[in-house]
């Protein structure tokens, strides 16, 4: 289940298939088209395809898409209010606070910080710092980016 | 300031926020052409070799395979200044050098096919060193380049195009020295911008000589000029820009990728995307040129600088498409640094068999200060001059001058700077925290802190050409078009806020065309902090060409004449009796008003950026740690609140401040091969490691431009670097002298380690 709703894939080599060595990452963004999640690196270290498995936070470069059958992903595409379209408190703080700058990790980022507040409602900036320390920022939105979870989680920075 | 405006100086969202946070943005690798194919790159093994036979049979048999394409396949197209590395050749020049090129159904099917190509090389001798490279009977990397030394100059910037520093008389000027200091300097840890996003081009070919290219580019419509140059000015090239993932200046020229692309389209007939995997980026792409000097300065008891005399070795890689550009800016950048009349310092381009450099912010200046700074902290640390009145007093003020990158000599007419620096000095507590040269500002057991200043700037703010084109409408709503990207700095928004401010529109009626060379007229992207004087200004006067022609239009209704009318909110009235109005639609339902702008080059104006570090030292482990920084500078007028501070904040990374505390690319000596080329091994700054940062800015207006604003956001890098060799140096209490300030190199200075291999330093 991919944003809540249920995807039926077969295993396989053909187009609309998936291969048992496709990566979730893979499947999102060639078989799904839901490309808002971003691959960077690809082996597991800059955390720009974070997405969420049964609420977890998970790099989907590193997680093979066969291993997801029965769970809920959520995307970046999965936050917004599937009926209204109305965005996700965190999306809107980001917009906010301008905390992105490029925006190519920011779906990776948004994820991660989605699953910290899911876990802990109310985080230090130290917790938020902790938490995003596996994701890759390069303009340096780092300390925007803070402010505006901070600012989500009902902590005006 | 701000107040004057509606929107200027505001914090309004980026036009793009939606699209990027909810992933709806679709950057190049999210685009899917029908019948696409992908493109894949045979590397070279070997630093420097020749292809004695490629057999690309069995690659071409593969089921999905569409072509396979050697240097023996396409045409002769080269790139470089001058152009002398052909897209696909006979001969490899470093690890990674592409060999051959496969188009395939998909990604799996073209990895497939590269391993199935059998080459035969031929290994020559090869050279890494640039001083090694420029010896008698070094290997030779072009027959076009004898000696290794890349020819000087850019075409591009006139027949006078800066080639080095050589005005006054230097012997005159170090006998009326107080001090003389010499010795060698290097910044050549050549660390990788590394944008998130890797390099990557789309290309459909139309015969019989038309390509369209989508890109994810800095500068999307000097792709089309740079790629004509490329292609023996034989193709038509339309280039599509969009969201560009990170560039840092890196992005600004990706014609390797978009060549490759487009010569499996050519032999394809297809769409064929090539996107570079993060291994390709960090070992093939550009990086941040090498440069090292062996230099000499004089200078006197207040800080006046006799003389610079110095002889500066760029290694440019295996090729040189920019070198030549940052060089000579980067000579214009040290005039705007250092006030000194006797100069006589000589740049060498020379090209090793490592992988090419390219644009990276700080483009020439940055590496250059990186290596002029320690020496003269070598000539202060003698007269005991504080470093921060130092590079205050020495910094370009009005009426001063400086030779820019055209050879020309230009007086500067911009602000003096001096402000920023004291009150950033004061937000820093510089005062406090300078307890004189090789002294710590604080030791607490182990811990040492020590403070360090840099300062860069350049007259980039205006360079080049842009032009635009503003189509107002009849329901009251506007149109910019403009070949701009975005790529973070968020100037596609700070222009859509330029012309709504002009028009006196809401925010939400003005849009920006997509960065489209077909329908865009001439732009040469935003770069070295133009984009706010040089773009902006190109957009704005467009902007006020179709309000002169809206009310050209409407006068008559308004029985006025067209410079008294004004507009405000799809309403034009008469200034002197605001009752009398009419909306824009009275143009006609079937009518628009375009109007057009362009900016010629100015180089008179120069930006600024002083950046203060403290650091930590642990004299036990050797690690430095970056505690804080305060950036101040002076930008007549924020546009952009928000967005201005992301920029300031990107001193970090991107090869900036992190380039002198752990960044670097490590290439194996004996092979070629970039061992870190991957981001576990490549170091980069995490949320957990960031240092307190202040930005000081000030605006007082620059009166050459609508709303007296400067650009900034290119130059946050650069200067750090030295400032963090400098603070690193006071806290430990020697100096230390090479990039990046590793643990080991710490230790070593404190005499902790084994001594090893010297390379450059204080003579």
């Amino acid at each position: 289940m991919v944003n809540g709703r249920i995807h039926e894939l077969e295993v396989g080599d053909q187009p609309g298939q998936v291969k048992p060595w496709d990566t979730l990452a893979h499947t999102l963004r060639e078989t799904l088209s839901l490309t808002g999640t971003k691959v960077s690196c690809d082996h597991g270290a800059c955390g720009a395809c974070t997405v969420l498995l049964d609420g977890q936070a998970v790099l989907s470069c590193m997680t093979l898409a066969v291993e997801c059958d029965g769970q809920r992903v959520t995307t970046v595409e999965g936050l917004s209010d599937p009926q209204t379209g109305r965005l996700d408190p965190l999306q809107q703080a980001f917009i906010d606070y301008t905390a992105f700058q490029c925006g190519f990790c920011t779906p990776g980022i948004l994820m991660s910080a989605k699953a910290l507040l899911h876990e802990n409602p109310s985080p230090t900036e130290e917790e938020v710092k902790e938490a995003l320390s596996g994701n890759f920022c390069r303009c340096i939105s780092h300390y925007q980016v803070v402010k505006a979870i901070m600012a989500a989680s009902g902590k005006e920075g | 300031m701000a107040d004057k405006y509606r929107f200027i100086g505001k914090v309004t969202p980026r036009k793009d926020a939606v699209d990027i946070l909810t992933g709806r943005a679709k950057f190049l690798n999210d685009l899917k052409l029908p019948d696409m194919l992908y493109g894949k790159v045979l590397r070279s093994p070997y630093p420097h070799a020749l292809i004695r036979k490629i057999d690309k049979e069995k690659a071409e048999r593969l089921q999905g395979v569409c072509a396979v394409l050697t240097w023996k396949d396409v045409p002769d197209w080269k790139g470089g200044t001058p152009r002398c590395k052909r897209v696909l050749d006979q001969k490899v020049r470093f690890v990674g050098d592409a060999v051959a090129l496969v188009a395939a159904t998909s990604e799996e099917i073209a990895d497939e096919a590269l391993r199935l190509i059998d080459v035969q090389y031929e290994v020559l001798p090869h050279v890494f060193d640039m001083e090694e490279a420029l010896k008698p009977g070094a290997p030779q990397l072009y027959e076009e380049f004898p000696g290794n030394v890349v020819t000087p100059g850019v075409p591009f910037f006139g027949p006078k195009s800066l080639k080095e520093v050589v005005m006054g008389d230097v012997d005159k000027g170090f006998t009326e020295a107080d001090v003389i200091t010499e010795g060698t300097y290097s910044y050549e840890n050549i660390p990788n911008p590394l944008p998130p996003e890797a390099p990557g081009a789309i290309a459909l070919w139309e015969e019989p000589n038309k390509v369209t290219l989508w890109v994810s580019n800095q500068a999307s419509y000097m792709d089309k000029v740079t790629l004509f140059h490329v292609f023996n000015r034989e193709v038509e090239v339309r280039s599509i820009g969009g969201p560009c993932g990170g560039s840092y200046g890196s992005k600004f020229m990706s014609w390797q990728v978009q060549s490759h692309a487009v010569l499996l389209s050519r032999a394809t007939r297809k769409p064929v995307k090539v996107c570079m995997t993060k291994e390709e980026h960090l070992a093939a792409f550009t990086l941040r040129p090498g440069s090292r000097m062996a230099a000499k300065v004089g200078m006197k008891k207040d800080g006046t600088v006799t003389a610079v005399s110095g002889r500066w070795v760029i290694d440019t890689g295996y090729y040189s498409m920019t070198t030549q550009s940052q060089v000579a800016v980067g000579c214009g950048e040290v005039q705007i640094m250092v006030r000194c009349v006797n100069w006589n310092l000589k740049p060498t381009i020379v090209c090793t068999n490592r992988n090419a450099s390219g644009i990276v912010r700080g483009f020439g200046g940055q590496e250059l200060k990186c290596i002029l700074i320690p020496l003269l902290s070598l000539a202060m640390e003698k007269l005991d001059i504080d470093p921060f009145e130092f590079l205050k007093k020495n910094y370009v003020k009005p009426g001063d001058g400086y030779i820019w990158r055209d050879g020309i000599w230009y007086t500067y007419r911009g602000v003096d700077y001096s402000e920023a620096m004291d009150q950033g000095a004061e937000r820093f507590g510089w005062k406090e925290n300078w307890k004189g040269w090789l002294k710590p500002s604080s030791v607490n057991g182990t811990k040492r802190r020590g403070v360090g200043v840099g300062v860069h700037g350049n007259a980039d703010i205006g360079e080049d050409a842009s032009e635009a084109y503003v189509r107002l409408h009849p329901d009251g709503s506007a149109i910019i078009f403009s070949c701009v990207t975005e790529h973070g700095t968020g100037q596609r928004t700070n222009f859509v806020k330029m012309v709504a401010e002009v028009l006196q529109v809401p925010i939400e009626k003005v849009s920006l065309s997509p960065a489209d060379s077909l329908f865009t007229p001439y732009e040469f992207g935003p770069a070295g902090s133009r984009g706010t004087y040089a773009i902006g200004s190109a957009i704005i006067s467009a902007a006020e060409d179709a309000r002169r022609k809206l009310f050209e239009l409407v006068a008559p209704r308004l029985e006025a004449a067209p410079e008294d009318l004004d507009t405000e909110d799809g309403a034009i009235f008469v200034k002197s009796n605001p009752q009398r109005k009419l909306p824009w639609k009275v143009m006609g339902i079937d009518r628009t008003c375009t109007g057009y702008g362009r900016f010629e080059p100015d180089y008179t104006l120069s930006n600024c950026m002083m950046s203060f570090v403290e650091v930590e030292v642990d004299t036990e482990t050797g690690q430095v740690a970056l505690v804080r920084v305060v950036n101040a500078t002076n930008i007549g007028q924020v546009i952009d609140p928000q967005g201005l501070e992301g920029q300031l904040n990107g001193c970090l990374g991107s090869a900036g401040i992190d380039s002198a505390l752990f960044e670097e690319t490590v290439i194996d000596q004996g092979t070629g091969h970039t061992l870190n080329a991957n981001m576990l091994d490549y170091k980069w700054r995490t949320f957990a490691e960031l240092p307190q940062i202040d930005n000081v800015v000030l605006e007082t207006p620059f009166a050459s431009h609508r709303f007296h604003a400067v650009g900034v956001g290119e130059i946050a890098t650069s200067p750090g670097p030295s400032a963090i060799l400098m603070a690193a140096s006071n806290a430990v209490g020697v100096w230390l002298h090479e990039y990046p300030v590793t643990p080991e190199r710490v230790l070593k200075v404190l005499g902790k380690t084994a001594p090893w291999a010297k390379k450059g330093g204080a003579a």
